[in-house]
């Protein structure tokens, strides 16, 4: 038998018919639903007189919209109005849904693997680009538009293209001080954002063998801002580990099959991939973004690059702007660049294992008098429990921290957590574009111990010093 | 689904690669649960110079006059130049609601994020990758000659230069045929409902778990 990469395990496996140009019609197991990208999907299934599906393959959350402060009503009438909308939809069509209030609401990247409702070998699909979190459990996760969230929800599939493949391999210990959030941005760095295009990528080697599940999320989970279509990683004993006894995991007997399914869903021995991309991890630094797209990255330790150097006028154009943009000089210190706001949280870094990393950098010390407000905002209700039955909250705290409830938050501003003109930011988010945390805003992608790390000397800081 | 076959339209050229669509349509516009009306919106944060927020009069916001849209000689474009990458970013489909509510309906660009790009087929957009060096070409053409207009054809998958130069350019059959005929895609899919159910009853022997599951 030809060897198998695992994208095309995942995809063989799905395919419910394949016309002659290559368009398949694949099945979906796990729809993930949030607020923003369901409402023009539900009203166009009632415009159609269509009804779901399969109503158990969906899990709804609000996410986007929803205050982390304590107020229990949303303030703003267009953001109440849209997550009223999917809360009607949710109860006239019997979806399950984590809903304002409830302690397993969160970003819906974070509730999916921490219910179990992601597992190994599933299709996952949702209306948000993060969708290729869930690749971590050797899903085969892609990020969909509102006509196709309405299309699976109609006929549970998805009408695709075969992508082509990548592995990206990276070998080596991770130093300290360096996460799977600096992998992310050295990958980004390394391929630019639209080096994954039209690729699934499975990122493999023994860094990746050697992070938690929440490190393979978030890795995963960029995947997208290196212009993928999906990101994933080969199950194995950690994969495992994480699932058993979440709540939507299987049981029993079924448990016993399942795992023994999982354990195929990896890249065979010999197989070929269309692109092949090697990293050492040894040679990563912590890493801090400096322009507009996560390509423009640059070592904590290094200066902001000068356009003059760089030969190609669309690119040399391209930094320009965004030096304006982001008001910074060329081949001035990052460590020189001081901060107003920290933001840690989004889909990309909010999990227990995020919110542990920057704890550690902050115990015992204070954020320094120039941040303005620094954000701690876990991914779920069920990570801010746990995180609080560690006393974490208490760390940052008195450290100077707010404490806030789960959503997407800073991460894009949709609720009051945003960036006002001019201000910048140190954020565990994955997207630096322009405007992206608020109008005028400026934003810097870190992991959360260099967040923590930046929000203590108020500028961006090697956090590798504050490790003994 | 709008239909798709021919247009001879005025060209805005955008030059920039790496457009995202929080640029395309910033995220205050996407609290809306409707599907139109977010044309005047389309660029929000380049075309005005000041914050843009739903619900407030366009008309009587401050114009950015450097931003092309603004531009006289670009009124009624319906077809977007731009260049690497357009697209990319979050998966939100009012980016596409967002240029087609305002007129544009077809985009050529030497490439798309693959989102976007599919996004733009289900709203009855065409977007056609050129190699860089005609984009180039194009890009100069438009600055140099006002009211400069490409003629698309999707039939034939050419795009018709004023000056005669002729390309060619690829679009998947399936693709093709829903804009060729204005084709709504879950009519077409559920035409297969039978194979569709006889796929699920072969996995629910093979992986049971995956069915009739709630927590
Ligand atoms: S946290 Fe940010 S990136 Fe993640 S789903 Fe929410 S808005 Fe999107």
């Amino acid at each position: 038998m030809n060897p198998l990469s695992l994208y095309e395990k995942l995809w063989q496996s799905h395919v419910v018919r394949e016309e002659p140009d290559g368009t398949a019609l694949l099945y979906i197991d796990r729809h993930l639903v949030h607020e923003v990208t369901s409402p023009q999907a539900f009203e166009g299934l009632r415009l159609a007189s269509r009804g779901l599906w399969r109503r158990d393959s969906i899990l709804a959350t609000a996410d986007h919209n929803t205050p982390t402060t304590q107020q229990t009503v949303i303030a703003d009438p267009v953001s109440r109005l849209q997550v009223e909308t999917l809360d009607d939809n949710c109860r006239r069509y019997g979806i399950t849904e984590f809903p304002m209030g409830d302690h397993r609401q969160g970003i819906v990247h974070v509730i999916g693997p921490e219910q179990g409702a992601t597992l190994p070998g599933m299709t996952v699909v949702c209306g948000d680009s993060h969708t290729s979190t869930h690749g971590a459990f050797a899903a085969l996760a892609m990020g969909i538009g509102t006509s196709e969230v309405e299309h699976v929800l109609a006929t549970q599939t998805l009408l695709t293209r075969k992508a082509k493949t990548m592995q990206v391999r990276v070998e080596g210990a991770l130093p300290p001080g360096v996460t799977a959030k600096d992998v992310a941005l050295a990958i980004i760095g390394d391929i630019g954002t639209a080096g994954g295009t039209g690729h699934a990528i499975e990122f493999a080697g023994s860094t990746i063998r050697g992070l938690s599940m929440e490190g393979r999320m978030t890795l995963c989970n960029m995947a997208i801002e290196a212009g993928a279509r999906a990101g994933m990683v080969a199950v194995d004993d950690t994969t495992i580990r994480y699932l058993k006894g979440r709540p939507y995991a299987p049981k029993g007997s079924q448990w016993e099959a399942a795992v023994a399914y999982w354990r195929t869903l990896h890249s065979d021995e010999g197989v070929r991939f269309d692109k092949v991309v090697t990293l050492n991890s040894e040679t990563i630094e912590p890493l801090v973004t400096w322009g507009t797209s996560p390509e423009m990255v640059v070592v904590v330790n290094g200066r902001v690059p000068d356009p003059a150097l760089e030969p190609d006028d669309t690119r040399r154009e391209g930094m320009e702007r965004a030096l304006r943009y982001m008001d910074l000089q060329p081949n001035m210190a990052i460590s020189d660049i001081a901060i107003d706001k920290i933001f840690i949280g989004s889909c990309t870094n909010s999990r227990l294992e995020d919110l542990r990393a920057a704890a550690v950098i902050l115990k015992g010390r204070k954020v320094a008098p120039n941040i303005k407000l620094a954000l701690v905002v876990p991914g779920s209700g069920l990570v801010k429990e746990a995180a609080e039955q560690e006393g974490l909250d208490k760390i940052f705290v008195a450290a100077g921290f707010e404490w806030r409830n789960p959503g997407c938050s800073m991460c894009l501003g949709m609720n009051d957590d945003r960036l006002l003109s001019g201000e910048r930011c140190a954020s565990t988010s994955n997207r630096n574009f322009e405007g992206r945390q608020g109008a005028g805003g400026r934003t810097h992608l870190v992991s959360p111990q260099m967040a923590a790390a930046a929000a203590v000397a108020g500028h961006f800081v090697d956090v590798r010093t504050f490790l003994d | 689904m709008k239909q798709f076959t021919s247009l001879n339209g005025l060209v805005v050229p955008l030059d920039r690669s790496n457009v995202d669509t929080d640029a395309i349509i910033p995220k205050q516009f996407l609290k809306s649960i409707q599907r139109t009306g977010f044309g005047p919106n389309l660029f929000d944060a380049w075309r005005y110079l000041d914050e843009g927020q739903p619900g407030r009069d366009n008309a009587q916001r401050p114009l950015n006059p450097d931003f092309v849209l603004n531009q006289d000689r670009y009124q009624g474009a319906q077809i977007l130049l731009a260049r690497e990458n357009f697209g990319c970013g979050s998966s939100r489909e009012h980016a596409p609601w967002a240029l087609d509510d305002y007129g544009i309906c077809a985009l050529i660009a030497s490439s798309f994020a693959d989102i976007f790009y599919n996004n733009c087929f289900k709203n009855g957009l065409l977007p056609i990758v050129l190699p860089a060096p005609v984009i180039d070409q194009l890009f100069q053409s438009v600055a140099n000659q006002p009211g400069y207009r490409l003629a698309i054809d999707l039939v034939a998958q050419t795009v018709k230069t004023p000056e005669g130069a002729e390309y060619g350019f690829s679009v998947n059959e399936f693709h093709k045929y829903c804009l060729l005929n204005g084709l709504d895609e879950i009519g077409l899919t559920l035409r297969h409902a039978d194979e569709i159910r006889a796929y699920e009853t072969r996995r629910a022997q093979s992986e049971p778990w995956i069915f009739g599951v709630s927590a």
